[in-house]
């Protein structure tokens, strides 16, 4: 191989510069984001909030779900919601007819939220007074994996009507959780073609050993389970915030 | 589809980079792996649109990829791995760590030799 004629260039470094000036950067293109979500998580961490992101395809009952958990739980805990949407107010309006506040955003053509977007929510909320905010991500099982916003766990919701193999087609969200959540349950009687134990297997391949729990907010089974995994964080999240302030 | 916003966020990762330095900018390189949650495909199709008018607006966006690959903490063996199957190649065992593959990363810039003030 010589230098002039280019038999050198080979498809790995056919970009290293031949002239002129290369300069290395070694960035992260999410930087701006992750910035964002490292301030967001001090805001959270500063007023003992435990954030909680969820996740799933459109429909695949987040809305549901906190509308059931805030009716168990807003005794125990004082409990807020952001909610990301495309367009309306109606997961919001959903929210607060339980009585505790929602902060819309509605992000327009963008598929999923951001730092940026949540830290403007933010100051909407009197984090004082806050024990659990959950932030319910825009429908959509590719986008907002790759956004961190600050929480403290995220929960992705696969429903038994999208079919099992869901987390081999969308590893990246699926990786990404803490928790998943099989939701609908109520229905597996009637859809003969969705197999929690092969939906798990999907999981396991990803390299996660996220919990799986299986649930209906319509008829309550599993519910429990959800209610004890959420004091768990809520414990361990408080215990991490006592020793960083000793 | 995120890749618009991502790229507007390069651009302006770029522009102090570009402040300092009098050649135009020629080549913009980042390394992406497949479990980075971004389709490269779609961010090169969304960058000249991003950059028109920008301090990159000449300047070619190079992708480098990079392998999956991941580490076995039972049998120590690093192997070859697919997004939706990161099992450890030799012995099959499930709970590996990525060694690489999420990359999303800005490594380097080029800037011609000629000087843009002249
Ligand atoms: N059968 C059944 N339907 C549910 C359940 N949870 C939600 N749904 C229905 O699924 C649809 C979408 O629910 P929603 O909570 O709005 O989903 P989101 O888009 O993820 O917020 C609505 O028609 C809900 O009534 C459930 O546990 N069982
Ligand atoms: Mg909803
Ligand atoms: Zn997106
Ligand atoms: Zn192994």
């Amino acid at each position: 191989m010589c230098d002039s004629c280019g038999c050198n260039i080979t498809p790995g470094n056919q970009h290293l510069p031949q002239r002129g000036e290369a300069v290395a950067v070694l960035q992260g293109l999410l930087a701006e984001n992750d910035h964002q979500a490292l301030h967001n998580r001090e805001h959270f961490d500063r007023h003992g909030v435990l954030a909680i992101n969820l996740m799933s395809s459109p429909g695949a009952g987040k809305t549901a779900l906190l509308e059931a958990t805030i009716a168990r739980l807003k005794d125990r805990y004082r409990i807020a919601v952001i909610e990301g949407d495309l367009e309306t107010e109606n997961d919001a309006e959903r929210i607060r007819a339980q009585g505790v506040p929602a902060i819309q955003i509605t992000t327009g053509s963008a598929c999923h939220l951001d730092a940026h977007m949540l830290h403007h929510a933010l100051h909407k909320l009197d984090l004082e007074n806050i024990d659990l905010l959950f932030i319910e991500n825009v429908g959509n099982l590719v986008c907002p994996a790759a956004f961190d916003l600050g929480q403290r766990a995220n929960v992705t919701l696969l429903s038994t009507t999208e079919g099992d193999d869901k987390p081999a087609k969308y590893p990246l969200i699926f990786r990404a959780a803490d928790l998943v959540l099989l939701s609908k349950i109520d229905l597996l009687a009637v859809l003969d073609d969705f197999d929690p134990a092969k939906a798990e297997q999907h999981l396991r391949n990803l390299a996660s050993s996220a919990p799986m729990l299986s649930l209906s907010a319509r008829s309550g089974e599993g519910m429990e389970a959800w209610f004890e995994w959420l004091a768990q964080q809520k414990c361990s999240h408080q215990a991490v915030n006592r020793r960083s302030k000793l | 589809m995120h890749e618009l916003s991502i790229c507007q966020g390069l651009l302006r990762q770029l522009l102090p980079i570009a402040a300092k330095h009098p050649g135009r900018l020629i080549q913009v390189v980042l390394r992406i792996g497949p479990l980075s949650g971004v389709e490269a495909a779609l961010l090169q199709a969304a960058f000249p649109i991003a950059a028109k008018g920008s301090v990159a607006a000449e300047a070619e966006l190079v992708i480098e990829h990079c392998p999956l690959r991941v580490r076995c903490p039972l049998c120590d063996a690093e192997s070859e791995a697919s997004a939706n199957d990161l099992r450890c190649g030799d012995c099959g065992n499930q709970q590996t760590r990525l060694t690489s593959g999420d990359e999303l990363l800005l490594l380097s810039v080029q800037f011609s030799e000629e000087s843009n003030h002249v």
